[in-house]
């Protein structure tokens, strides 16, 4: 019933769909960066969409199981083996007891999710497995995951997915399981600062290509390049940031607020990442190079919906097929 | 009263556009607004954030797109904000609240407090008045941020604003009494940090096994009393 790391690699957690709920306190939302990339996983293995699973970033990882389980990961372009066998994004694929799993390094994006069926059955603190490593809760023992630790996993559900095969042929959108591009353009909406700012920021912000800086982690993803320079010089009432926010300190170099980040914010806000494209976000690394593009708030709701929907058709579709 | 979106699935409901020139009335109104939208229970709304002049409504926007137009989501949302606090701002409106009283010990031992003496210069203070005037004085949460459980208090005697340090400190430990600007707070967490340390509390201000799981929340009032190193060190235990 126990997952065993043998090599807890670079920095990989616990994680769910995050701590809703207890904003108001100042606890963040946090949970898996693309959560939707572990949702994928999640189904694919036959779990709730929301069951825990591991946050694996820049790989390195090496664990096995002591009973038989079904595993599926989404994320950065990773190389995963199961003994000599590859296991490719988005394929559910059965694991005996003892067998090892091994996360390589990413060649492109640096975080991937791994569903496992039954879930990691760490405690629930305040409504969530999801570690919160910044104020060190919740997960495993409120921390990354270190060589030799032993996780226990839920029972398998009786519905476990048919994977007759040692790897299923059956996959999820390519978009969905594969999100790390090696060009990424993230689409924007614009912030309630947007006129704050100068019309060469606003210009440089869509034209312009930003680069990755290598003090970004689960918080926010900071930029250099182009200042963005504002227009006023108004001190802003701190209210409420979220993971999307794309916030602009005094240095007028830009932060992509992720799912760690603090719950306000006094720093103006140029735009916000729509919600389809955090799990872009969540790949950046340093040294990539990024532009932005906007769509309107209709769009960005629109294409929202539009995943969701296909995400309950792709739902059901595999439930159909386990029952 | 303004509703602007943060994002495609947040909305933020303004309440006014300025907090330190009428801080209590402020903190009032956010609160009654807060307190409404949560007896309203909105469909699709997942969770409520108050913080100084607004509260933060996030929405889960499948909810919403079934129950509204789905090219409209906002609108629907707006429309549904407006109708539950209607009202919230009339003058004489009663408290939302009845805010809790929070007494808080704390002991300014120079060990805790590394920068009282710039928060003297900076009032022409002794370091006794420092200590008197913010133990006399009583606070209110404006709200609950930063790091979890750490309060935002305003109500500060105005001799004791300090602006935040020019390099922020990596480590301040869990308990220290701060000074920022106009505001003073309390570092829940063993966090990085910029403002001037003052004093520590021995108690916790967030602990994730309880739930709530911070001592404070926006609106509650605190004093601070002031307690000796041997009162800390028990209390610690």
């Amino acid at each position: 019933m126990n997952l065993i790391v043998d090599r807890a690699g670079f920095l990989t957690s616990v994680q769910d769909l995050g701590r809703a709920g207890y904003r108001q306190f100042g606890v963040s939302l946090g949970g898996a960066l693309d959560s939707f990339g572990l949702r994928v996983a999640n189904v694919l293995v036959g779990n709730n969409e929301s069951a825990a699973g591991l946050e694996i970033t820049f790989g390195g990882l090496q664990l096995r199981f002591t009973d038989e389980r079904v595993v599926a990961w989404c994320g950065g372009k990773f190389g995963v083996q199961i003994g000599s066998t590859s296991l490719p994004p988005g394929h559910a694929a059965r694991l005996q007891a003892g067998e090892q799993l091994k996360f390589g390094q990413p060649q492109i994006g640096c975080r991937s999710w791994m569903a496992i069926s039954g879930g990691i059955e760490v405690l629930s603190v305040l409504g969530s497995r999801s570690t919160d490593l910044r104020a060190q809760f919740g997960g495993f023992e409120g921390r990354t995951l270190r060589n030799g630790d032993q996780l226990r996993l839920g029972g398998s559900r009786q519905s476990q997915p048919s994977v007759t095969e040692r790897i299923s042929h059956r996959t999820a959108p390519h978009d969905w399981i594969l999100p790390a591009k090696r060009h990424p353009i993230l689409r924007f909406i614009r912030g309630l600062d947007w006129n704050r700012f100068s019309a060469s920021a606003l210009q440089s912000l869509t034209s312009e290509a930003f680069t990755v800086s290598p003090d970004s982690d689960r918080m926010g993803v900071r930029f250099d390049g182009p200042e963005l320079k504002r227009q006023d010089s108004v001190d802003l009432i701190s209210e409420a940031v979220a993971p999307g926010v794309l916030q602009v300190p005094p240095s007028g170099k830009p932060i992509l607020l992720l799912g760690d980040c603090q719950t306000i914010g006094g720093y103006p806000k140029i735009a916000y990442v729509i919600t389809v494209d955090l799990g872009i976000a969540a790949q950046l690394r340093a040294g990539d190079h990024v532009r932005f593009s906007e769509v309107s708030l209709a769009d960005a709701q629109q294409l929202l919906l539009e995943r969701e929907r296909e995400f309950e058709r792709f739902r059901v579709g595999l439930s159909l097929q386990d029952s | 009263m303004e509703i602007v979106p943060l994002g495609d699935s947040t909305l933020i409901v303004r309440v006014r556009d300025q907090f330190q020139n009428a801080a209590e009335e402020t903190l009032d109104i956010v609160l009654r607004t807060f307190q409404q939208l949560q007896n309203a229970a909105i469909p699709g709304v997942i969770e409520l954030a108050p913080s100084y002049t607004s509260v933060a409504v996030f929405f889960d926007p499948t909810v919403v797109g079934e129950a509204g137009r789905p090219d409209q989501l906002f609108d629907w949302c707006a429309q549904r904000i407006r109708a539950a606090v209607a009202g919230v701002a009339d003058p004489g409106r009663p408290r939302a609240l009845a805010a809790r009283l929070i007494e808080i010990p704390v002991c300014y031992d120079p060990e805790f407090a590394l920068d009282v003496d710039d928060v003297a210069s900076q009032g022409q203070l002794t370091t006794k008045e420092v200590i008197d005037l913010h133990s006399a004085a009583e606070y209110r949460v404006s709200c609950i941020g930063f790091t979890p459980g750490f309060p935002f208090l305003s109500g500060m005697p105005k001799k004791l604003a300090t602006p935040r340090r020019h390099v922020p400190r990596k480590q301040i430990p869990a308990g220290s009494v701060g000074i920022g600007g106009a505001q003073t707070g309390i570092y829940p967490l063993h966090s990085p940090g910029g403002w001037n340390l003052i004093g520590r509390t021995p108690l916790r201000l967030f602990d994730p096994a309880q739930n709530p799981p911070a001592l404070l929340r926006a609106g509650d009032r605190v004093r601070f009393r002031v307690i000796t190193r041997d009162e800390f060190e028990s209390l610690k235990r």
